[in-house]
């Protein structure tokens, strides 16, 4: 019988069926930070449990970390609260033995920007962690979900998953993107598409010209976001891109068992007849740049699209949240700050992306603040060699240290009252990036002209 | 043993939030999950909503400006336990801090017409119940929550009375009923599969050596 992708990946790390029909899965690794583990480790602590297998774990701090003065090491966490949730990680990974890449190790970074860099998620691997955001890793044909903490927990003592399966959900995007049409404006297409609940209870597979076409990390940018369509997984099958990517990472086999690992990821697709239970097509190359409006990331338009006219409840509070009117254009809305970082866009690509368009020119004198926070250490160290980092300082960006940042504001860098960002995170939520903040979402190369222009550009048009 | 809510029959009064695609960072803002515990939220329940000031951690409630129009701060909604609300709520975050927010501050049952997934399966490991129902039934007990009536939720029936009248019956996995009714040790259950998951993880081994390098 036919397979989808998720079905040979479920199928094979389905331990065994429980009494009550759910099913073990086998979870080959755990990527844990320190917001959503602490009361799993108590909760270990108080049933006196150990965790089953330590080396499928690997810890780093993202969530909380300073993006300032991160020589000082714990000493640059001012926050008094979020510095105890650091350390008790800390207190945890050497009480276990679990592998951290912590504040002060080079390799520290976004949890789903350390993953791949390091080989730590690779092909054909079921993996998880306490943060939605974990469909990133879908992009390298793995099965990567997010989980609450009673199930890091119970991941952490029984290295299986309580899982039922998903229903399968084909997203193919044919064609060819136009140039300044990038990963993200394709992720934020699909949600305006089919909704933030279009994907519930479904495994997205993308697929399609414009998705062979892509990079392994723009792969990643559109599966980071298959749960802003309410999928807990994104996958993209294993291809010479994929392979390429991952050899040569520090855990990725190495000679005679890369050899035999390749061999099984070359498995790693749907079969021709598998059955999809929902398929969606997508023009890719009728794509335009994208920007969101609203405090939903399926409130999105075209760059060159009007702010529409509330039809629902929710779209009139967005638009009085936003501070926003029907029918005006995207270029008229005033722009404070800018962001480029997150687990969605703050890899080398998008940095080069958005230095690309920034390189000799000057950030508008109307934006307050700009900043540039790469996903990790190695990303950081990779920038600097080609320069990056100084092309961003001339234009009046900030070059900050790696972390979550601004995506969701846990640590001091964060949006004022009313004030209107170009973000390349993943969620423009009431409040997300700061009290009163107002976020609209897009990609590091609409960030980046947003920051010379002072408001939202067509990046199409700069470029001819 | 973790210890869970377990029951089997709720009877409470209704707050209504009448939005779509609540999601979790409303639920329970970010600056609040940098506690280590698993209590204490209630306070900071839908916060940016709750309050006319900022909140921050560690800050005394009753010194705050309430937001009089918000639901959970009307008169005639104090003292309730059943949130209903519209599709898609939990959308968002996987923090479970979301389901300890609404279980601190109260709440044993949410009810609406759709649940993000993650905020749905970290409801039943609490023991929060998560009731999914039609519009059509949703306008029903919107009705009814506008009236200050309690409602009964019997999760043995899978049924919702107000009075002796049934509003609707209602769907749920039986396994994530049983954990609801039972308040069971999840990781307890799965751990008498040990031999089962040893056996596994061996083959897993043998087929697939380089995932278990370190």
């Amino acid at each position: 019988m036919p397979k989808t992708l998720y079905e040979k990946l479920w199928e094979a790390h389905e331990v065994v069926q429980r009494n009550d029909g759910t099913y073990l899965l086998y979870i080959d690794r755990h990527l844990i930070h320190e917001v959503t583990s602490p009361q799993a480790f108590e909760g270990l602590r108080i049933a006196k449990r150990q965790p089953w297998r330590i080396s499928a774990n690997i810890a780093t701090p993202d969530h909380n970390v300073p993006t300032t003065n991160r020589t000082e090491g714990l000493e640059g966490i001012t926050d008094s609260v979020a510095k105890l949730q650091v350390t008790t990680l800390d207190d945890n990974c050497k009480q276990h033995g679990i592998t951290q890449f912590d504040i002060l190790d080079k390799r520290q970074g976004i949890v789903h920007v350390i993953g791949p860099e390091q080989g730590v998620t690779l092909p054909g691997m079921t993996i998880v962690c306490g943060d939605s955001h974990t469909s990133t890793h879908g992009a390298l044909a793995s099965l990567a979900m997010g989980i609450g903490t009673s199930e890091v927990e119970h991941v952490l003592a029984t290295q299986c998953l309580v899982a039922s399966k998903l229903k399968n959900m084909k997203i193919c995007i044919e064609g060819e993107l136009v140039k300044g049409v990038t990963p993200k404006d394709v992720t934020l297409a699909v949600i305006a598409k089919i909704g933030t609940d279009g994907g519930t209870g479904y495994a997205i597979e993308y697929c399609g010209k414009v998705i062979e076409d892509m990079t392994v990390e723009g792969r990643m940018t559109v599966c980071n976001m298959a749960i802003e369509a309410g999928a807990r997984a994104g996958l993209v099958a294993f291809d010479n891109k994929t392979f390429e990517y991952v050899k040569n990472r520090p855990f990725s086999p190495k000679e005679e068992e890369l050899i035999q690992a390749e061999l099984q990821w070359r498995e790693l697709h749907s079969d021709e007849d598998a059955i999809f239970e929902k398929r969606i097509d997508i023009d890719g190359s009728l794509l335009k740049p994208q920007v969101s409006w609203g405090t939903s990331p399926e409130m999105v338009i075209d760059v060159d699209g009007l702010i529409p006219e509330a039809t629902s409840e929710s779209m009139s509070h967005a638009l009085k949240y936003m501070g926003l009117e029907s029918g005006t254009k995207l270029a008229d809305i005033k722009l404070d700050q800018i962001f480029i970082g997150s687990c969605t866009n703050s890899r080398i690509e998008d940095l080069r992306s958005a230095a690309e368009i920034v390189k000799g020119k000057k950030i508008s004198g109307d934006i307050k603040r700009a900043i540039v926070v790469p996903g990790s250490g190695l990303v950081a160290q990779a920038a600097m060699k080609e320069g990056l980092d100084k092309v961003f300082e001339d234009a009046g960006f900030e070059w900050r240290a790696p972390g979550c940042s601004m995506c969701l504001a846990m640590n001091p860098d964060q949006l004022g009252d009313g004030e209107h960002c170009a973000s390349t995170s993943n969620r423009n939520f009431e409040g997300r990036q700061g009290y009163g903040g107002r976020t609209h979402l897009v990609s590091p190369a609409t960030a980046a002209a947003a920051a010379i222009a002072g408001s939202f550009v067509d990046v199409r048009n700069l470029e001819k | 043993m973790t210890l869970k809510n377990n029951y089997n029959f709720h009877i409470g009064t209704m707050a209504p939030l009448s939005r779509d695609h609540v999601d979790t960072d409303q639920i329970i803002p970010k600056q609040f999950l940098k506690s280590i515990k698993k209590s204490g939220f209630g306070p900071n329940l839908f916060d940016g909503w709750r309050y006319e000031d900022e909140g921050f951690p560690e800050q005394d409630p009753k010194e705050r400006v309430l937001n009089k129009d918000f639901v959970l701060n009307q008169k005639k909604f104090q003292g309730a336990t059943v949130l209903i609300s519209r599709q898609n709520f939990g959308c968002g975050s996987s923090r479970e801090h979301a389901v300890w927010s609404l279980m601190d501050f109260g709440f044993k049952v949410v009810i609406a017409e759709s649940f993000a997934d993650i905020f749905y399966n970290n409801c039943f490991k609490n023991g929060l119940l998560p009731i999914q129902l039609e519009n059509i039934k949703m306008k029903e007990l919107f009705k009814l929550a506008e009236e200050n009536q309690s409602i009964q939720v019997d999760l043995v029936e899978q049924k919702i009375y107000s009075g002796d009248n049934v509003i609707s019956a209602f769907e749920i996995d039986p396994f994530r009923k049983e954990s609801i009714l039972e308040g069971l040790d999840e990781i307890g259950s799965s751990l008498k599969f040990s031999e089962n998951i040893t056996e596994f993880e061996e083959n897993r081994r043998k087929d697939s050596p380089w995932i278990f390098r370190s």
